[in-house]
């Protein structure tokens, strides 16, 4: 595999660097409109993929006591609670929900809230991009494109630089600080040794589940098909169908987040339905890879780097001692 | 479809995710600043240690030499202590990806310090004058790639604050370097001999103010951050620590050694405290998602 990427911030792509043994890219349709925010997907890939426990703590944002992404957390359900009717019309079943249960007041009066009331609830992930910020930078090669088109770190690998978790435009990735276990390698450097993890962690699309033919512990556990795998193409005519027919129910803000192969992340491995703005779920409306200007950065470096030479050359101009 | 920013059961404005941000913070610690500020130190002192040989300046020349190369020392050690695994800091030379500005910089950081080090044990021991010669060129044409590449490392970020700054960081971090360099051997060269870091020093900081004040007003609503929180602060002291160093030294760096030292120092504590807002910017620029969100969404709508 070339560890080169090109400078223009185009990622290898993984059907070069795999020659023969690259597989249709795949990666996951997350259809919000029927999330039901069980957060099965969140404990099947905590289990299967041995994330450690990182505290309980209650947020106080309805449902959601995960809040986001990060190191130990690699399926994130969202919980968005509006005063919104579902559909545009306004003519909504779940209007007239009695959602507050005032409804059995004893003198039988009408609710308090008669206001319509919608829940959305998204299961977020590692978007797996096609151009893969996260991947551009990472200055080990921890960080790799598989031969499924998906984004994976070497675990064994990663130093723990850091610089994958700035550049993800949706803050997907994290330095792990829980304490390393006990039969993880010693420390080479006591003094610069450190007693935690310190690496990066995210969603592998359960590369090894892949290996072994089996569709990611997510979408596996998801008991209503809100999150589906399967190769990029075929979920993606899936999603066309699916927002058509959501448009044509007139349903409220739906549409399709990642899908576009045109966006400025080249489109998401990893794509959504969504029921609102992006940044109504916590994400970038118009991501864009860092590194999509870096050819025009390093022309920059260089030509500022040359600029500091004479500069400091300039300084002994007129000098006589 | 509008948006409305209608207001959730929580209370909360729908705009964000309950005012979550949106990136994650950097993981970097004070020794990334830290090496920002050594880093750029050890690149312009090589510059002005090769113009000062060979121009003649003896005492400019060898004092700037073990200047950049003590910098260039220290570099690495900062650079390995904020790793995540230290032990695993040679990982960094596995590959070479011009995709990642951390691993070129990797790269000239060891050619140029390599070399830098290389021509400073050579000066002390007095020997192999050519292999010095030669370490002494390639750590000043490494130098300035080193000075100026970590600008352009926190700019291919998606932190907006930086990315948007992109054409002037690189800038910015060069001008500091070269005030840093001169700075410091304007403190550890008698004033007589201190014509050319004196003039470095007080050129570096004029550059690096406008850059700085072009850099605040070109990236426009991103940039509030400079004005507010640890970013805002640490800015007001580089900016006068550096231009307080630099009016001492162009007014009686000459005659007085002791004016000289103080306008050094101060310099050298401006251009570090320069590193640090820079570095905290990042950090509120990553807080807070409107800066995410709103020149997204101004983009996506033009």
């Amino acid at each position: 595999m070339s560890a080169l990427a090109e400078p223009s911030g185009k990622p290898a792509a993984w059907l070069d660097t795999h020659g023969d043994e690259a597989e249709p890219r795949v990666g996951f349709f997350t259809d919000t409109s029927v999330c039901i925010g069980c957060k099965a997907c969140e404990v099947a890939c905590k289990e299967w993929n041995v994330i450690p426990e990182d505290g309980l703590v209650w947020s106080g944002e309805s449902y959601d006591n995960t809040s986001e992404l990060g190191a130990n957390s690699w399926r994130h359900v969202a919980f968005v609670e509006q005063r919104k009717p579902l559909k545009v019309d306004g003519e909504d079943d779940t209007a007239t929900l009695d959602v507050t249960g005032t409804a059995d007041l004893a003198d039988g009066s009408a609710p308090i809230d008669a206001e319509p009331l919608r829940w959305l609830m998204s299961s977020d992930v590692c978007k797996h991009c096609t151009h893969a910020g996260c991947l551009d930078v990472c200055p080990t090669g921890a960080l790799f494109r598989t031969e499924y088109g998906t984004v994976v770190v070497q675990e064994d690998v990663c130093n723990g630089c850091g610089y994958c978790v700035p550049a993800c435009p949706f803050g997907v990735l994290d330095k792990r600080h829980l304490p390393r276990k006990s039969d993880d390698a010693p420390l080479a450097l006591p003094l610069l040794g450190k007693k935690e993890d310190g690496r990066v962690w995210k969603c592998t699309l359960c590369y090894d589940r892949l290996k072994g033919g089996h569709e990611p512990a997510c979408a596996k556990a998801c008991p209503t098909d809100s999150i589906q795998f399967g190769p990029l193409e075929e979920l993606r005519e899936r999603a066309d169908k699916r927002l058509d027919k959501l448009q044509a129910e007139g349903w409220n803000g739906a549409q399709l987040y990642g899908r576009d192969p045109e966006d400025g992340v080249g489109g998401f491995g990893a794509f959504f339905m969504l029921l609102d703005e992006p940044e109504v779920y916590g994400l970038p409306p118009d991501p864009v890879v860092p590194t999509k200007n870096l050819a025009q950065m390093w022309r920059n470096t260089a030509i500022a780097a040359a600029a500091t030479f004479v500069g400091i050359a300039a300084a002994f101009l007129g000098a006589r001692e | 479809m509008t948006h409305d920013g209608s207001i959730t059961a929580v209370g909360t404005r729908m705009d964000s995710y309950y005012g979550r941000p949106i990136l994650k913070e950097p993981v970097w610690q004070p020794e990334i600043p830290c090496y920002f500020f050594t880093g750029g130190l050890a690149g312009a002192s090589s510059v002005l240690h090769l113009v000062a040989s060979l121009l003649g300046h003896k005492k400019l020349a060898r004092r700037s030499l073990f200047i950049g190369a003590a910098a260039d020392a220290v570099s690495p050690v900062l650079l390995v202590s904020d790793l995540g695994r230290p032990e695993r800091a040679l990982n960094m030379f596995r590959v070479f990806k011009v995709t990642s500005p951390m691993s070129v910089g990797s790269w000239i950081l060891l050619v140029s310090g390599g070399a830098s080090s290389t021509a400073a044990a050579l000066e002390l021991l007095g020997k192999l004058k050519p292999v010095k010669v030669l370490a002494e060129i390639v750590a000043a044409a490494t130098g300035p790639p080193l000075a100026t590449y970590t600008g352009t490392l926190i700019a291919d970020t998606s932190i907006p604050v930086w990315h948007e700054a992109r054409h002037e960081l690189p800038w910015l971090f060069g001008s500091s370097a070269g005030a840093s360099a001169g700075a410091a051997a304007v403190v550890a060269v008698p004033p007589d001999e201190a014509g050319p870091a004196r003039r470095l020093t007080v050129g570096g900081v004029i550059a690096e103010l406008a850059l700085m004040q072009a850099m605040e007003q070109r990236i426009g609503f991103v940039g509030e951050v400079y004005k507010r929180g640890a970013a805002g602060k640490l800015g007001r002291v580089a900016k006068v620590c550096a231009a307080s160093g630099a009016a001492l030294l162009a007014t009686r760096g000459k005659r007085s050694r002791f004016a000289a030292v103080g306008g050094g120092a101060l310099v050298l504590a401006g251009e570090l405290a320069l590193r640090w807002s820079v570095f905290r910017a990042g950090f509120q620029s990553a807080r807070d998602p409107r800066y995410v969100v709103e020149p997204q969404r101004e983009r996506k709508t033009r």
